[in-house]
């Protein structure tokens, strides 16, 4: 699938040369030669979205092009080494009625010699682009038009920051768990955890990275085609962090720049706070009470000023301000197709099921939070009934 | 051959029953300690697993919570590496090394029984932390500050001090392999006359002493973080989780070796021994086996290619990654080597190891990839990995094991295991194990995160996942049918009974009775050659192949054919005294336990520090002030 | 560990064929390497930390005169160890008595001068939670301090053993497997005073 590339940005990006050539690879294919016991059975599985096989874009597709070298060698090895081995067990297995010993062969310099020799061959094969291809991929994007997104990773969802611009009430965009990037951009992600070490993982566009609290890690994406808004492409926490590490997942958007720039107007517009006698005023004064305890909102007022509700954190890390909460920014909430971390599907059932009781949808901790010491595992019992949850997501899905 | 006086063996009664096993300090039945343990620990690790699997045979099941999937597949990891594989190689290294040495024991007869009832009540008190309000559950590696956050629960206290006792245990136990390695051989046994198993028991030992005291100062870290305020881990005071990867991993990656080196003696030995060949290229075999050690020592940062050390850092970690695969791949020629031009029986222990092979050059190569390291940017923590160290760690390391049960089995009982049903076992183990981990490499490579306890529909995984948990009861089927082999051979006595030669063997293990008596040995052998039993029994004609030397009857291994006669060590040796039975090893093990279970519960647990001290105290006194011997 | 790793002599006597003292001493040197690794992780951390002070007090409230004098005492320690074996092997059970006196006396000395450093530097705030640093600082020197004091405890016992005259039986630490013990002791410290004390960045 060559595209035609409008701006440099691809040439910029690490590894490009590799990525120009073109490749439609049958994921299928090499997945059957993994295991040839198994071979049979391949048919019945795909790839699948997540699959670092299947590469949508041009770091990704370095990493797999490098997979393919490195594979191939080693089913070259195995067959051989297994030929060799299959047909010496069959060769000199004991036949009945033959009463001769074998040849007590004690060894062979010049065998041994080789074998090592040919170790190192295929060995040095494969790390010279193996050193290549790490130093382009952890080559830091320079230029203008690089966008840099900013990433928290918290137990357990995602936070992301828009550094680039702020909106009108001067802040920086931020959203969670659903990542939004324009075609062909080179993306550079600058990372960091609230709490424990997570790791973030899209394998369409690159592999993990772990977000490390203290310290800040990078990674660069670039996505080649935008992805519908049914099936952005999935990733996940690929670092083992607590409980329900298992449902902390992300979804990136992608998007034509035409899209990306208008999704981008849309988020910096402040959702509206609702006017005192509207009916929409019950469900705020339960949301200003009880959900801004955790959760941050942008509201524009009947007067046109923008005020931000809710707890303001910020994250240092290596000299790097993360702006931040403790729980998801719901300025927009309406206009994700997901939320608990990309676990949910976002409908009015799904969220008075999870304001309702929280853990109902996903395993999390809350009755070890200590809002003081910064340590948030999750959504505590809102204890709000039924009439009350059904007010507060009227009021949600203005946000949109 | 003069047997006219037969020498006396001295060794103090003691009482009979269950005490008596309590009090060994014979390194054969300490030995076969391990491997109960080993076999009880690895039934409770396979149940953990296969509720793992069942958990994740569809999307979304609800077979387990979050909280117990994460309980099952901590104490998974934690119960194979720690109190499965490690033990059963260190039973077969109790109950071998001695023997193929020509050693009458250990040299530290108690600090052996101290280091085995150190190990056992560790693995008890890891394991009743499930009764104590639940496992640990941050994974075996516990990085921080995952570890270290919520100190209210005592979970990962457990791990903490659990893994510290065991490191105790190892570590005791591996000085006394070396100093029995160094200062008891045999007269005639250089170390390059020395078994295969011997050397890398040897390797192995000299990594646990280098590579424990790193992860036990990083557990001792994590301790005085949990429990005394240490800021070790806490990233907001400037703490660095990543000190806690390096000091496990400068552990962990030679911990890898400790678990598959002593599996790749046992192949050493049954190849040659069934394909009636000696083993290729004795001296490379024993090389490349301590070059692995030794280089295993410099790459354990391959585990952190996705941590953030520098591309520098990654570049070099890769490459030298990649170098240890050199000995490893001589290895693997040399065992080709061995059976290339041989006779080859197809017996059960043959078969694992030649089993082995197959299934350790898949799960080297996967190692392989995972040194390049883009490439391992996208295969870390994925099932791939999970599939590899499997394959490393089962279908390598547990299959030799499995072959040396096979092996050995008659020498611990003096009955053959059935042939029929470890043929029924093998085969089930082999096509079990391929099902189950085979698919785990295409789950990885498709994206599918391990540690985690459910999974949703449309990303791919659903079928290999299915197919993953029918291998895991495959294989369970497989294990039974090992364990019926096992009860009916030995328990029911109806397994064959055998010499002290059943498979025509190398080494001087083949030499003494089947089981073989207290103190191995009537008369301590006197080394000619590697292989000494077999070049007793047979010699090489001029084409080079073996001829059965006639004369020689079974058991008169000190008839040097060579000079024509004995010499003075022919005499029977002096009378014996081995060591007596003590209870003080126990009792010193069992105070360090309740030391440590103290230390869980601090801080009204340092009443328990308390009593634990004083018996650690008084068994330790006890220990050094009895007598070794008893008078007679 | 270390009176764990030696006491037993069992087999050695048993087989006949081995020298007592070789195993012993094999499985102390072993210990001893074992050590190093130990230490090496501590002093990693302590280097790692060595400035991560978060405002508490860092390495600018060591006194370097009097740990200098400490050091010293312990350094003179391994002297009088070497005359104690040195008259041990000689048989001179008078010597060997009064320079193990004089080694458990150096001993004790330097561990009390720990005891008073660790009690000046809580007192200005450096504690075992103030800090990284301090965190570290403390593992290190105290498990440093753990040595010595077991150390002059094996040391002690022996002399109390002389006075029964039951030295030179046989059993599994004698003078020269404990002087291997105490000199490895004193070696660390000088690796640790250098690093922390001396090494200013």
């Amino acid at each position: 699938m060559p595209r035609n590339r409008t701006g440099d940005r691809a040439s910029e990006a690490p590894g490009a040369e590799l990525a120009a050539r073109t490749r439609n690879k049958n994921g299928r294919l090499r997945l059957l030669l993994t295991l040839p016991v198994l071979a049979f059975l391949a048919s019945c599985s795909g790839s699948g979205p997540q699959s670092a096989l299947e590469p949508k874009g041009p770091i990704a597709r370095d990493i797999d092009g490098l997979w393919d070298l490195v594979y191939w060698l080693a089913v070259a090895v195995f067959i051989m080494v297994t030929a060799l081995l299959v047909w010496a067990m069959w060769r000199y297995r004991e036949r009945p009625g033959d009463e001769t010993e074998p040849k007590q062969l004690h060894g062979s310099a010049a065998i041994e010699l080789g074998g090592v020799v040919f170790s190192v061959v295929l060995l040095a094969i494969i790390s010279v682009p193996t050193v290549r291809g790490l130093l382009d991929m952890r080559q830091v994007p320079e230029g203008d038009d690089v966008i840099q997104i900013q990433v928290t990773g918290h137990q357990w969802w995602w936070e992301f920051e828009y550094v680039d611009e702020t909106g009108p009430d001067g802040a920086t965009l931020i959203t969670a768990n659903e990542l939004h990037i324009p075609e062909d951009a080179t993306v550079y992600l600058t990372m960091t955890s609230a709490d424990v070490i997570h790791s973030f993982w899209i394998p369409a566009v690159n592999g993990k990275r772990d977000v490390v609290p203290g310290q800040v890690t990078n990674l660069t994406i670039i996505a080649d085609d935008p992805t519908s808004p049914d099936e952005p492409l999935p990733g996940q926490c690929a670092e083992f962090c607590g409980l329900a590490h298992a449902d902390m997942r992300i979804k990136l958007h992608v998007h034509t720049d035409a899209d990306y720039a208008a999704w981008l107007d849309e988020q910096f517009q402040p959702s509206q706070l609702p006017a005192e006698e509207s009916e929409l005023a019950a469900g705020w004064s339960t949301f200003n009470t009880v959900c801004t305890t955790c959760h941050q909102v942008s509201l524009e007022d009947v007067e046109g000023e923008v005020v931000t509700y809710g707890p303001e954190r910020h994250i240092a890390a290596a000299d790097i301000q993360f702006r931040s909460s403790f729980g998801p920014n719901l300025t927009h909430l309406f206009s994700r197709g997901t939320f608990g971390a990309g676990t949910v599907e976002l409908t009015e059932s799904h969220l008075a099921e999870w304001i309702g009781d929280p853990q109902s949808l996903k395993p999390m901790n809350p009755d070890e939070n200590d809002l003081a010491a910064g340590r948030v595992l999750g959504m505590p019992d809102t204890g709000l009934n039924a009439d009350e949850i059904s007010e507060v997501i009227e009021l949600l899905k203005t946000w949109r | 051959m003069t047997t006219t006086a037969e020498p006396q063996v001295f060794r103090s009664p003691g009482s009979r029953g269950l005490w008596a096993w309590v009090t060994t300090v014979d390194h054969k039945r300490i030995g076969l300690l391990y491997a109960v343990s080993a076999a009880v620990f690895f039934l409770i690790g396979g149940i953990e697993a296969l509720l793992v699997r069942t958990q994740l045979f569809g999307p979304n099941l609800e077979v387990l919570s979050a909280e117990a999937y994460n309980q099952l597949f901590t104490m998974h990891g934690l119960t194979m590496v720690f109190l499965v594989v490690m033990p059963i190689a260190a039973a077969f290294t109790n109950y071998f090394l001695p023997i193929m040495i020509g050693a009458r024991d250990v040299a530290f007869p108690r600090l052996n029984s101290f280091s085995y009832w150190l190990f056992f009540f560790g693995g008890l008190l890891i394991y009743s932390s499930f009764l104590l309000g639940g496992a640990p559950d941050g994974a075996w590696v516990g990085y921080a500050p995952l570890s270290t956050q919520l100190t209210e629960v005592v979970r990962m206290d457990f791990w903490t001090i659990g893994l510290a006792l065991l490191g105790v245990s190892s570590l005791g136990a591996s000085a006394n392999f070396i100093a029995t390695t160094f200062t008891m051989r045999a007269p005639g046994m250089s170390m390059l006359r020395m078994p295969v198993f011997a050397w890398m028991s040897l390797v192995v030992a000299f990594l646990l002493i280098f590579s424990l005291p790193s992860v036990t100062i990083g557990l001792f870290q994590l301790f005085l973080d949990r429990n005394f305020g240490a800021l070790f881990y806490a990233s907001a005071a400037g703490g660095d989780p990543l000190l806690w990867q390096h000091l496990f991993w400068i552990f962990g990656h030679p911990e890898v070796y400790v678990l598959i080196l002593p599996a790749m003696g046992i192949v050493s030995e049954v190849l040659p021994t069934f394909a009636r060949k000696p083993l290729f290229g004795y001296p490379f075999v024993v090389f490349s086996g301590a070059a692995i050690g030794f280089i295993g020592f410099g790459v354990w940062s391959h585990h952190m290619f996705t941590s953030g050390m520098g591309p520098i850092a990654e570049a070099g970690f890769g490459v030298a990654t990649m170098i240890i695969a050199v000995p490893t791949g001589v290895k693997i020629f040399n065992w080709l080597g061995t059976i290339w031009g041989g006779k080859i029986k197809y017996n059960t222990p043959m078969l694992f190891s030649l089993a082995f092979i197959a299934m350790f050059v898949i799960g080297g190569l996967s190692g392989v990839t995972h040194a390049v390291v883009p490439s391992d940017t996208q295969q870390h923590d994925s099932y791939y990995v999970v599939a590899h160290f499997h394959y490393v760690l089962f279908g390598g390391a547990v299959f030799g094991y499995v072959s040396g049960i096979y092996y050995w089995f008659p020498k611990w009982t003096g009955r053959k295991l059935n042939e029929a049903l470890g043929k029924v076992h093998f085969w089930l183990a082999l096509i079990g194990f391929n099902l189950t981990f085979g698919p785990m490499h295409i789950l990885g490579l498709n994206g599918m995160p391990r540690r985690t306890y459910r999974y949703p529909e449309g990303l791919g995984w659903a079928n290999w996942n299915a197919v993953a948990t029918i291998g895991a009861y495959v294989i369970l089927l497989a294990f039974l049918v090992f364990a019926w082999n096992i009860v009916r051979t030995h328990f029911l006595a109806k397994g064959e009974r055998v010499g002290n030669d059943p498979w025509d063997g190398r080494t001087l293990e083949w030499t003494t009775s089947s089981p073989p008596p207290v103190h191995n040995f009537d008369t301590i052998p006197v080394v000619h050659s590697l292989d000494d039993f077999w070049h007793q029994k047979y010699t090489e004609d001029d084409e080079g192949r073996a001829v059965r030397i006639p004369a020689v009857t079974e058991g008169a291994l000190t008839v040097d054919e060579e000079t024509g006669g004995g010499d003075e060590s022919h005499e029977p040796d002096e009378d014996m005294h081995m060591p007596s039975p003590s209870f003080y090893p126990v009792v010193s093990a069992f105070g360090f336990a309740i030391t440590g279970a103290g230390l869980i519960y601090l801080p009204w647990g340092f009443l328990g520090v308390g009593v634990g001290v004083a018996i650690a105290v008084w068994g330790l006194f006890g220990w050094s002030l009895e007598p070794v011997t008893k008078e007679h | 560990m270390s009176d764990a790793a030696v006491t037993d002599t069992g087999h050695a006597e048993a087989s006949g064929h081995h020298d007592v003292k070789p195993v012993r001493k094999t499985a102390m040197w072993v210990f001893l390497g074992s050590e190093c690794v130990f230490f090496g992780a501590m002093i990693s951390t302590f280097l790692l930390y060595r400035n991560t002070t978060n405002g508490a007090p860092g390495s600018e409230i060591f006194n370097i005169p009097f740990t200098s004098a400490s050091s010293f005492i312990l350094l003179m320690s391994s002297l009088t160890m070497v005359l104690a074996h040195n008259a041990f092997e000689k048989k001179d059970l008078r010597q060997t008595r009064v320079w193990l006196i004089g080694t458990v006396l150096l001993g004790s000395t330097f561990l009390a001068g720990q005891i008073f450093e660790f009690t000046e530097f809580i007192h200005e705030g450096l504690t075992l939670p103030a800090s990284p640093f301090g965190s570290s600082f403390y593992m290190l020197t105290g498990f440093h301090g753990i040595h010595v004091a077991v150390g002059v405890m094996l040391l002690a016992a022996m002399v109390v053993l002389s006075f029964s005259g039951r030295l030179y039986d046989d059993r599994g630490l004698n003078v020269e497997l404990i002087g291997l013990y105490w000199h490895f002791v004193d070696i660390v410290w000088i690796v640790i005073f250098t690093v922390v004390y001396l090494l200013q960045v």
